[in-house]
This record gives structure tokens, sequence and C-alpha cells, in this order.
């Protein structure tokens, strides 16, 4: 297998009821990534995309197609990957796989969405076609209700009481915010207290407004290539040290687990094995934050802390740039927003950032950062892991 | 290779209060709902078995906010119980105030109705059961 490099990024503003369709927030952002690589379109040997709900959104299916064509990508083999929230992810997986196995030198990756163009109630009702459509969306199920019965269970498998996770949620969120503060590209620019927090409406119990990221609107890319191929173009090399990818079956059928998540183990693990590395050695994260719940079960999936106890590094700041393990400097899904089919690729871009020293002067670089890690869940548990580095 | 126990005959029975699972021949777990492999030892060698229904709630939360289509029914509280023979399975809990329930209310016992979900543009014209769980005053 050949080392794989991240050449140039593209990233547009996250944010709510865009006026460009997804076509134009594609081709705009995919074309800054091959021109921040030094490329034309011309050497752009395939295009694999994100998205979910385009043909809901905007009547708009095979969007990866159109955009090729957009940027001059003329007839390039353009593949969509679709595994709801973590569909960009997957995509950057699947072209890494591809470069690395040789059989292209250099690909383009991007992710779109946009979620805002339908109601809430719809949106609502489209993000749910994830789950189980027989056996578990006859319920009246919806996700942030997924989350408040693992955010209760989380409670009572390590006996934390309520009132305190609800407190140590809404830091998570008060966190999330500050840093979208000093990223211009983020979806919400606003301080948050956790009184904001805890006396925003209720939306599935116990998980309130601000604790719950917001529908978006948003796309981003990335020119992934042959580490031969970067070594002639790039002076600042960020390369993917490891992926992984793991699926899941219904909520119900990982009864076994639950709170944990057994596929962001199994995904988060291949990743580290192909790295050579451990939690231990990762100096920045960005993770699946869809809801305030979801970070804490993530941190501790992904091996940052022991189980049951996430809560306390983010009270204390261990999740903060200068922590143990700065997590979601960009804001995260909760204020830099979560364009679901760009949510991994913006994440790349954001670690590819960081690695190469790109944010001083936003004030929120993790300095000396080597190994950055990225963490999107779809669904149920499909959960995709993505670790960039700077060593050669 | 066919379903032993596909979704329309789960469904069928449901609407007629009975819970239907796949007892694996192997290992002799239980699953529910059915999949087409033992989801302990993924054989294929199962049989239908009829379900008590009766479980315990494992977690809950109440829905304020809901999808096109199942607003009517604001609040509604969706929960996991675990069956009194292994598996978990998703559904509704019933005469409970739905604005008051909490914690409190993990690990009470549950019994098992049904209601049925009204098909939308989105569901192939199937209009699904699901386990509406009455629990069972101590």
């Amino acid at each position: 297998m050949r080392r794989v490099a991240v050449l140039g990024t593209g990233h547009s503003n996250y944010m709510f009821r865009s006026e460009k369709p997804s076509t134009e927030l594609m081709s705009e952002t995919a074309m800054e990534a091959i021109i921040d690589s030094g490329l034309m379109p011309g050497d752009i040997q395939a295009f694999l995309m994100g998205n979910a709900w385009g043909a809901f959104e905007e009547g708009q299916s095979t969007l990866q197609s159109y955009v090729a064509n957009e940027i001059g990508c003329y007839n390039i083999p353009a593949t969509r990957l679709e595994g709801a929230c973590s569909s960009g992810t997957m995509a950057v997986r699947e072209g890494f796989i591809w470069v690395a196995s040789g059989f292209y030198d250099i690909v383009l990756v991007g992710g779109v969405e946009r979620a805002t163009a339908l109601p809430t109630p719809l949106a609502t009702r489209v993000f749910v076609t994830c789950a189980d459509s027989l056996y578990e969306w006859p319920t009246g199920f919806v996700y942030p209700a997924s989350f408040g019965m693992l955010a209760h269970l989380y409670c009572r498998t390590y006996n934390i009481p309520l009132s305190k996770l609800e407190g140590i949620m809404a830091c998570v969120s008060v966190q999330s915010h500050e840093y979208a503060l000093l990223n211009p590209k983020a979806q919400i620019h606003k301080k948050l207290t956790k009184e904001d927090v805890l006396n925003s409406p209720m939306v599935a119990t116990p998980l309130r407004l601000h604790n719950c990221c917001p529908f978006t609107d948003g796309s981003a890319a990335i020119v992934l290539a042959s580490e031969e191929f970067a070594k002639k173009l790039d002076k600042r090399p960020v390369y993917i040290a490891g992926v992984g990818q793991a699926s899941s079956g219904r909520i119900s059928s990982q009864s076994a687990y639950y709170p944990r998540i057994r596929s962001r183990e199994v995904s988060s693990r291949q990743a580290y094995r192909m790295a050579g590395i451990t939690p231990e050695d990762i100096d920045l994260c960005e993770l699946h934050d869809c809801f305030s719940i979801a970070s804490l079960i993530a941190a501790e999936g992904l091996g940052f802390f022991e189980y049951g106890t996430a809560g306390d590094a983010w009270e204390k700041g261990n999740t903060r740039i200068g922590g143990k393990i700065p997590i979601n400097i960009s804001g995260g899904l909760k204020a830099k927003g979560h364009p679901v089919g760009a949510t991994g690729v913006g994440q790349v871009v954001e670690v590819t950032q960081q690695l190469r020293g790109e944010l001083m002067e936003q004030g929120r670089q993790v300095e000396g950062a080597r190994y950055g890690m990225t963490d999107t869940m779809g669904a149920d548990g499909v959960v995709t892991n993505i670790i960039l580095t700077t060593e050669k | 290779m066919e379903y032993r126990l596909p979704f329309r005959q789960y469904n069928k029975a449901l609407r007629k209060n009975k819970l239907l699972g796949l007892k694996c021949n192997d290992c002799g777990k239980i699953t529910c709902p059915p999949t087409m492999a033992c989801s302990k030892c993924a054989g294929t060698n199962m049989e239908v078995c009829e379900l008590s229904g009766n479980g315990l709630i494992v977690t809950l939360s109440t829905v304020y906010v809901a999808a096109r289509g199942r607003e009517a029914e604001l609040p509604y509280t969706v929960a996991l119980v675990e069956l009194e023979e292994g598996p978990w399975i998703m559904g509704n809990l019933i005469d409970i105030d739905p604005r008051k329930a909490g914690m409190d209310l993990m690990g009470k016992k549950t019994a098992l109705s049904f209601k049925v979900c009204p098909a939308d543009e989105f569901s192939a014209g199937v209009a699904a059961a699901r386990p509406a769980f009455c629990v069972m005053r101590e």
C-alpha cells in the first residue's frame, strides 16, 4: 500500500439557508481544493463525494456527476458515498484506498449538503430515513430521542445523576460555541452560557435545543495524492496515517454494548492499528458531537478517556487547547455546523490545517500537533475515522 | 434464501398483539425484531417463536419535536425494552404521562400492546405496527 497525502483543501462557510444550490456549493470548494493543490481540473483522475439527501433537499440526485462536469473534470468516474452523517468521511476513506492501492495517483474528495432547504419537520423526517424504517421508525423515533435514550442509559450505567450530566452536557456546548466564535467559517457565532443551554426548549428528554447541532448547508473538498506525487507539489505534506470504518445494526440490536458504540471501537482500532499509534498519541480530534452526549460517548469510544469519565475532561478544560486532548476546536457539529455529506470532509480540512499550523491567526491553533483524528457517526452506528499526521 | 420471519408476517402478528421472534436451533439465542442471521452466532438455522411481550424498561426519551406527520402524537415516549427472553426492542410507553416520564421508569416491568404507525409517502405504503408497552404498577 502506498502512502497518501492530503494536498489542497477547500471549505465553504457553513450556514443557514444557502442561496447557492448544492452543485454550486460543491463546485466552488472543489475548485478551491484543486487550485490550492497547484493542479488543474484535468489532473484529477476520479471524484468521490459524500451527500446524504440531495434528492429530498433539491430534487437532485447524482450530484457528483454534474459537479465533475461543472469543474471541468470531464468524464472522470464520479461516485457518491452515502452513509448518513458519515458520508463525507466514507468518501475520504474510499479516496485513500484508491490512491493507496495504486489505481489512481490523484483523486478529488468532496462533500455537500443543503439541509436547511427543508423545513424542520420535513428535515427531521428525512434525517430519520436512515433509522430502521420497519422496526424502529414506527415508534416516532427521531435522532434526538436516540441520544436522549443514550444519555439516560449513560447516567444509569456510570451512576451519574441526571442533573450532573445536564451540567456536563452544557459545558460541552459552551466550549464548542466559544471556539466557533474564532472560526470564520462556522455557522453559529454566538457565545453561549450554561444557563442558555439549561433553559433552552426541550427537544427529546433530557436533550434541549442547545444540546443539539443545527441543520446546516455547506461543502468541503480535499485533493488526495500518492506520496510520490505529493512530494513534487506540496511543501507541507499531511499524510493519512490510518483509516477505519464500521457498520451497525438497528439500535435495539446494539443492546450488548449500549451506551458504548461497538462500531466506533471497531473503526477507531482499525485506524490506530494502521497508523501504528495509540489514543495517547493523538494531539487533537474533531469528533461527532451531533448531540452533546454524543461527544462524551465518542471521546470514550475513541479511547481518550475511561468509560463514564469524559465529562470531567470537559468540565476541567482538558478538551480545550492546552488540555490533554483538544476536541472540536473548530466549534464541532454543534457550532461550526453539520452539513451532513460535507461534515467528515470538513473535519479532515480542519485537522489538515491544524497540522500545517495554519490557524494561528484565528487564535485557535493547537501548536506542535503531529497526529490529528476525525470521527463521524452516521445513522445508528456507521462510524468512520481518519488519522492524519505530519510524520514522514 | 428466504427470510424465516419476514417483516410482513411479524407485522401481521403484532397487529394481533402477538410478538414473534426467532429462536436459533444451534445456539439457543432469541432474536427480535427478526433478522436473517442469528444475532449471536450468525447461523440461519432458526425457527419462529412467540415471545411473552413482557420486559423491563432499559431507557427512554420523551419526544417534543417530531418528524413531519407525527406531530399530532406529541409529546410521546420512545423506549428500549429488554424482553424477558433477552433481546431489546424499541417501542412506545403508553398509559403514562409522557411529560413526567423520567429515569424513575427505568427498570420497571412492561406488558405488550401495539399501535399502528400510519404510512406516509416514504414508507412504501406500509402501515407498520410497533410495540406499545404498558408500564406495570407494582
